[in-house]
C-alpha cells in the first residue's frame, strides 16, 4: 500500500523547525543558578576527571556511575572538603585505585569539584512535592 | 514447498555478491560477545572491589563494556537495514563502494577505540569515552550510510511505509546528536557547567532515541514481513506513533536532568512531553498484544518468539519510564540502580530481542531450511528472559535500597549502604552471567551461519 507522503513531510518540517528554535534557546539559556564560568584551573580539573573516567564510578547531580558516591557537594559537605578529596586520590579505597597525580593535578581536580559544588545541591532535601507530580526545589540562590 | 523454499534461498544466495551486510552483522555479534564479557568482568568488582583494581579498575572496564554494547546495537541495526533494503526488497545499492567504505571505516574506528582505551587516550565523556577525534570517522560512516540509504529509497520507493521514515530519521538524528555530544569541546558550552551538563545529557538521551528509531523501525518491518501484511507499516496509527516517538526524541530528554538547576521551563516541557507516552502504553494494552499474537510463526519461529519477548519488555519498561518521568517519583529514583534497571531492560529486553528477531529472520532468508528453533536455542531464549527478569528485579531492589538510604534513613556511609545491597549485587552478577551464557547459546548458531555465508 502506497502512503501519501505530503502530510508526513509537512509534519516533519514543522517538528524540525520547532526543534531548531528549541535547540537555539537551550544552547543560549544559562542555568537557573547564576555562577561564574569555569576557571582555567577548573577546566584542567575537568579534563583530569574525564581522562581518568572518574564518571565511570562517580556521579554529579546523580548522573554517572554507581560504584562510588556522588561528588556534587563533596567539596562543601560536613567532614569532607579539599583534604578529604586529596586523601582519597592519594590512597585509593576499595575499588578506587591509587591515582598518582601531581599536586598541581590534585589542586585542579579540587578546583573543578569546588566550582561544581557552587552550582547547586544534590540530593536536595529542600523540595516540595506537589499534587501535580511536580517537585518544587529550593535552589541555593533562593534561600 | 520445501524445495521451492530451497530454490528461492539458493537464488538469493547466488545473488549475494556483496556481503557487506553480513560483515556488519558478524562485526556486531563480536561486539556483543566482547561487551557481555567486559560487563561481566566489571560487575564482579561490585562484589570484590579490590579485584584487579590496579591493573583493570572498573573505571577502565566500563568504557569497554558500554562502547561494545552500543556498537552491537548500531552495527546490527545497520547491517540488518542494509540487508533488508538490498536482499529482501531487492533495491540496487546506490554505491557498493560506499557500503564497503562504511564498513572499513567502522571496523578501523572500532579497533582504534579499543587501542585508545588500552593506552589511556580516553578524554571523552560517558558513552563516548574515546578520544574525541575518533568521532570524525564515526560521523563519516553515518553520512555514507545516509547517502546510500536516501539515494536508494528516493529512487525506488514512492509513499514510504513508516519504517523507512524511522530509519531515515534515525540516521539523520544520529549524526546530529553525535555532534551535539561533543559540543563540550567548545568553550561556549564547556565553561558554563550547568548548560554543558544539560546539553551532554540531552545529546545522550536523544542519541538513544536515534538508535531506537532504527531498531523500532526494524520491529515494524519484521512484523509486516512475517505477517505478510503491509498495513501495520502504512496505517495512520503507525505514523501517529512515529511522530509521537520523534517528538519525544526531540523534546523529551530533560527527565534525565530534572534535578540539575536548569531553567524550570526546560523541565516543564520534558514533563509534558514524557507524559504523552501514556498513549503508547494504552495502545500497547489495547492493540499491540493481539496483533503480535496473530503473527504467522511457522517460517520464522524464533523471530516470532523474540518479538513476543520484545512486547513483554516494552510493557514493563514503558511503565517504569513513565513512572520515573513524573518528577515526584524521579526525585527518589534518580541516581539509583532503578535507572540502570531501565537502561538494561531496554537495551537487552527491547533492543536486543528485536535485533535477534531480525538476525533469525535474516538467517531464514539466507538458508530457508536452517532450523532456527533448535532445542538449545529455545532453551537459551527462555533462560535469557528469565535471567533478565531476575537481573532487572535485583537492580530495582538495589535502587530502592539506595533511595531509602539517600532520602529516608540518611544514616551510614556510602560504603555501608553498598555493603547492605551486596545480596542484590550477587544476584545481578550471577544472572548477568546467565544472560551472557543464554545469549551465547542463541547467538552462536547465527554467527556460524553468517560465517559460512562469508566463506562460501
Amino acid at each position: 500500500m502506497i502512503t501519501n507522503s505530503k502530510p508526513y513531510i509537512l509534519t516533519i518540517a514543522i517538528l524540525i523547525f520547532l526543534f531548531s528554535i528549541y535547540n537555539y534557546v537551550i544552547y543560549n539559556t544559562e542555568g537557573y543558578v547564576a555562577v561564574g564560568k569555569l576557571s582555567p584551573v577548573a577546566v584542567k580539573g575537568q579534563q583530569i576527571f574525564q581522562s581518568n573516567q572518574c564518571w565511570s564510578c562517580h556521579q554529579l547531580y546523580g548522573l554517572g556511575g554507581y560504584l562510588g558516591p556522588d561528588l556534587t557537594n563533596v567539596y562543601s559537605e560536613d567532614g569532607k572538603g579539599p583534604l578529604y578529596i586529596k586523601a582519597f586520590l592519594n590512597s585509593g579505597v576499595k575499588s578506587m585505585p591509587q591515582f598518582h597525580f601531581s599536586e598541581e593535578e590534585k589542586n585542579a581536580l579540587v578546583e573543578y569539584l569546588k566550582q561544581v559544588d557552587e552550582t547547586g545541591i544534590y540530593p536536595n532535601y529542600d523540595a516540595k512535592i506537589e499534587a501535580t507530580g511536580w517537585v518544587e526545589i529550593i535552589y541555593r540562590n533562593e534561600r | 514447498m520445501l524445495k521451492l523454499k530451497r530454490r528461492v534461498g539458493l537464488k538469493l544466495y547466488t545473488e549475494m555478491k556483496d556481503k557487506a551486510p553480513i560483515y556488519f552483522l558478524l562485526f556486531a555479534l563480536v561486539a556483543l560477545f566482547l561487551g557481555m564479557f567486559f560487563g561481566m568482568t566489571a560487575s564482579f568488582q561490585y562484589l570484590m572491589p579490590e579485584f584487579l583494581k590496579e591493573q583493570i579498575p572498573f573505571s577502565k572496564l566500563r568504557p569497554f563494556h558500554v562502547t561494545s554494547v552500543i556498537s552491537w546495537i548500531v552495527l546490527s541495526a545497520t547491517g540488518s537495514i542494509y540487508f533488508f533494503i538490498t536482499y529482501v526488497e531487492k533495491f540496487k545499492l546506490f554505491s557498493r563502494w560506499l557500503v564497503k567504505l562504511h564498513f572499513i571505516i567502522f571496523l578501523l574506528t572500532g579497533v582504534a577505540i579499543y587501542i585508545s582505551f588500552i593506552f589511556g587516550y580516553n578524554e571523552g565523556r560517558e558513552y563516548f569515552a574515546f578520544h574525541p577525534i575518533l568521532m570524525i570517522p564515526i560521523l563519516v560512516g553515518w553520512i555514507l550510510f545516509g547517502i546510500n540509504y536516501f539515494k536508494i529509497l528516493y529512487k525506488n520507493v514512492k509513499g514510504w511505509p513508516v519504517y523507512y521514515w524511522m530509519w531515515g530519521t534515525g540516521i539523520v538524528f544520529m549524526c546530529y546528536h553525535l555532534m551535539e555530544a561533543h559540543f563540550w569541546l567548545f568553550d561556549f558550552f564547556r565553561l558554563n557547567f550547568i548548560k554543558d551538563f544539560a546539553v551532554q545529557w540531552k545529546s545522550t538521551g536523544s542519541f538513544t532515541g536515534s538508535w531506537n528509531m532504527l531498531v523500532y523501525g526494524m520491529s515494524i518491518y519484521l512484523m509486516s514481513k512475517i505477517k505478510e501484511n503491509t498495513d501495520v507499516a502504512t496505517n495512520k496509527m503507525a505514523f501517529f506513533f512515529y511522530f509521537l516517538g520523534l517528538t519525544n526524541l526531540m523534546f523529551g530528554w530533560a527527565h534525565h536532568t530534572y534535578l540539575l538547576p536548569t531553567q524550570p521551563w526546560i523541565r516543564y516541557v520534558a514533563y509534558g512531553i514524557s507524559m504523552t507516552e501514556w498513549i503508547v502504553l494504552a495502545s500497547i494494552i489495547y492493540n499491540w498484544k493481539s496483533s503480535v499474537l496473530k503473527i504467522e510463526k511457522e517460517n520464522n519461529p524464533m523471530a516470532y518468539r523474540f518479538l513476543l519477548a520484545t512486547d513483554f519488555w516494552i510493557f514493563i519498561n514503558i511503565i517504569l519510564a513513565l513512572l520515573f518521568s513524573i518528577p515526584a517519583i524521579n526525585f527518589f529514583t534518580h541516581g539509583t540502580h532503578i535507572t540502570v534497571a531501565h537502561s538494561m531492560g531496554t537495551t537487552i529486553g527491547i533492543n536486543t530481542t528485536i535485533l535477534f528477531s531480525a538476525l533469525f529472520y535474516i538467517v531464514h532468508q539466507l538458508y530457508p531450511d536452517f532450523i532456527t528453533d533448535k532445542k538449545w536455542v529455545k532453551r537459551g531464549f527462555y533462560s535469557l528472559n528469565i535471567s533478565l527478569f531476575i537481573f532487572f528485579v535485583s537492580l530495582i531492589i538495589a535502587g530502592a535500597k539506595r533511595s531509602y538510604w539517600m532520602y529516608v534513613s540518611k544514616t551510614g556511609s556510602f560504603s555501608e549502604m553498598q555493603d547492605s545491597i551486596i545480596p542484590y549485587y550477587i544476584s545481578f552478577f550471577v544472572f548477568g552471567i546467565a544472560i551472557f551464557v543464554s545469549l551465547l547459546i542463541v547467538a552462536v548458531p547465527i554467527f556460524r551461519a553468517f560465517l559460512k555465508n562469508i566463506k562460501s
